[in-house]
């Protein structure tokens, strides 16, 4: 376990690792900081403390880790089409693979996935595992969990990512528990510090904070990344890879849950496809507003999006909806008109190319995300927008 | 029916703020509730004993003060609870804490189904409801947004995955985590909070329950935060003047400068 320490000769009572706890569990006794239960080790009092009177002794762990090598992907697939997101993990994972010196492998568990598999060698893969077989054809957390496990086991990658897709938030906890490693949800940066390990940045407290995570005695180092965050992989002409066809022992699977149906969501929905979104919020003022917003999409080529407030009051379908606690996007071009901007909505919209913002209220905090801001009402603006628009030749 | 839901008490995020000067969390003055979305698992458990007889328990790990969250359970109509707490059980990641709640769960005897929310709102991963179900060895179903059908051994259930709705047989015992979809979670009723007042709420140690204490706690914990910060999310915003038809023309102009129109 980890041990923190203050040295009493060394620290002058200053106060700064006081503020500077994030788990406010550092006060001052007698001029002197004391640290109470509740602390997780962060080290943010380490950095701030002047005189370096504050240590966190980490325990070693015995564990070789240099056996672990190579950055493997979860290449997801749901009805035979690989997840858009496993493209992105490929950019991401073959940069960290670079960085490292090792290598890129993916893995395609489905039935009938041989053309899919090869064809994902050329975005830059070392190896593609391809696990082919009736059992896995949809997603079940039983066969795929083992599946897995028994690859892990035998390739002992260094790195493991998976899309934080429902499949991936519902199979990588398992997989992480089966393997007893650590896992990071929702990643939105990775990157490898000066010791080799992977830095995982991931929101916390609804999008307030952002926490910077490792593990480090640890392999694999598994993560679930959001979909567009990370940048996508481009197709790389004369790529040399490798297919490997791998067989499953069915016999040694558990399979206890089974698919009686399934269906697909209507098309047309998905705000995480569209090159260009306009939401609207809560200064719509009723459901009809989504009207004018569904005008200035179709104007657009766009797709419609949502705020929380707005499908809370029940004006528009949860699948609209932007945010934490709906959907990421990262469109070109996110119109966000009477939103905001609550920390919560901007973390699911927030690295779009270009945002712009339309709202009654110039201190709105969406504001400071956009690119460009219009103070006014959207119900005299929008209409403008709309005619400019189809002026100009759309 | 014997139904175990796991709770967890969580601050009240939307005031969780960052002092802009230091770039640490403001905490004082933030009140703590129960996570939200557990609510909705509270909810669907009550449900199923009001229809098919049996108990709800419900399970949670964190400080002394957690069991208010879990007294507002009891005031919603749970049978009983049980707090996980000790300073050992301090700094636990997802790992530790699948392992430390499925020791608890252990304890408590045989159940038929475990009920989770969708995630917390603080650390808000989501991973601890199959994590736990994984350390108890029985299957999980995620993302349920409809109980179909209660049957001898098994359950039907409908759940979400991204653009799909699949129909899921799983046996029972097993652990579900359900989507806001799922219900409408009721208030508590003035016989459930005198019942809440008076409930006796054990705290289980680490020795209760058997749990190896390297598995708990920050010593049990693969991951650790190195870093919290503030997103950096701020552009530089180029406000467009001069009524609404100036600005509109102005707007369109611009978007098609930089080819996104």
């Amino acid at each position: 376990m980890a041990e923190i320490k203050v040295d009493p000769q060394k620290c002058s009572g200053c106060g700064l690792c006081v503020d500077s706890c994030p788990f406010k569990c550092i006060s001052l006794l007698d001029g002197i900081a004391a640290v109470r239960e509740g602390c997780n080790f962060c080290g943010a009092c380490v950095e701030v403390c002047p005189t370096e009177a504050i240590k966190i002794k980490r325990e070693e762990r015995a564990v070789d880790l240099s056996d672990f090598k190579g950055v493997l992907v979860f290449g997801e697939q749901v009805g035979g089409r690989i997840s858009p997101v496993v493209y992105e993990l490929l950019g991401k994972g073959r940069e960290l693979a670079d960085r490292l010196g090792q290598n890129l492998e993916c893995v395609v568990l489905g039935k009938g996935m041989q053309g899919a598999a090869e064809d994902l060698v050329s975005y830059g893969v070392d190896r593609v595992h391809l696990y082919d077989h009736p059992i896995l054809e949809a997603y079940r957390d039983d066969p795929y969990t083992q599946t897995l496990a028994n690859l892990v086991k035998e390739t002992k990658p260094c790195i493991f990512l998976l899309g934080a897709t429902m499949i991936g938030r519902s199979l990588a906890p398992r997989l992480a528990v089966r393997l007893k490693t650590g896992l990071t949800a929702d990643c939105t940066g990775l990157d490898i510090d000066e010791k080799g390990n992977l830095l995982q940045t991931r929101p916390a407290f609804g999008g307030n904070v952002m926490a910077t995570i490792l593990c480090e005695g640890h392999r694999p180092q598994m993560a679930t990344v959001r979909y567009k965050v990370m940048k996508r992989a481009e197709k790389r002409q004369g790529w040399r890879g490798e297919v490997i066809e791998r067989s499953l022992d069915e016999t040694s699977i558990l399979d206890r849950t089974k698919i009686l149906a399934s269906s697909h969501e209507p098309p047309g929905c998905s705000i995480t496809e569209a090159e260009i979104i306009v939401s609207g919020g809560r200064g719509l003022g009723g459901p009809e507003g989504f009207k004018l917003i569904k005008e200035l999409a179709d104007a657009l080529g766009g797709a419609v999006g949502a705020s929380r407030c707005a499908v809370d009051d029940g004006w528009i379908a949860y699948r609209h909806q932007v945010g934490l606690s709906g959907k990421t996007v990262r469109p070109k071009l996110y119109i966000a008109c009477g939103i905001s901007g609550s920390v919560q909505h901007l973390a699911g919209m927030q690295t779009s190319d270009v945002i712009v913002a339309v709202n009654k209220d110039p201190n709105a905090p969406i504001f400071k995300v956009a690119d460009y801001g219009i103070v006014g009402d959207l119900y005299e603006v929008i209409p403008k927008i709309i005619q400019a628009a189809k002026s100009a030749g759309r | 029916m014997e139904i175990i839901v796991c709770v967890k008490q969580v601050p009240e995020t939307t005031e969780v703020q960052i002092d802009p000067v230091k770039g640490t969390l403001i905490r004082e003055g933030v009140a703590a509730t129960i996570n939200p979305f557990d609510l909705y698992a509270v909810e669907e458990a009550l449900r199923l004993k009001e229809r098919y007889g049996g108990s709800v328990t419900a399970i949670s790990m964190g400080p002394p003060q957690a069991q208010s969250a879990l007294r507002d359970v009891i005031a919603l109509g749970c049978d009983r609870a049980v707090l996980l707490s000790d300073p050992l059980f301090a700094g636990s990641d997802t790992l530790a804490t699948s392992y430390a709640l499925a020791c608890g769960i252990r304890k408590m005897g045989s159940y038929d189904l475990i009920i989770c929310g969708l995630k917390t709102t603080d650390g808000d991963t989501g991973q601890v409801g199959p994590g736990l179900a994984e350390e108890l060895g029985i299957p999980s179903v995620c993302y349920v947004r409809r109980i179909v059908e209660l049957g001898d051994g098994y359950m039907v259930v409908e759940r979400t995955l991204d653009d799909l709705y699949e129909t899921v047989h799983t046996p029972i015992p097993c652990l579900i985590t359900v989507t806001k979809e799922i219900n409408n979670p009721r208030l508590a009723s003035l016989k459930g909070k005198l019942a809440a007042r008076k409930a006796e709420i054990p705290t289980w140690k680490p020795q209760d329950i058997g749990a190896d204490p390297k598995r708990l706690g920050s010593a049990g914990s693969p991951t650790w935060v190195v870093k919290v910060f503030h997103p950096s999310t701020r552009r530089a915003t180029e406000m467009l003047e001069g009524g609404p038809q100036s600005q509109a023309e102005q707007l369109i102009a611009k978007l098609r400068q930089r080819h996104v129109l």
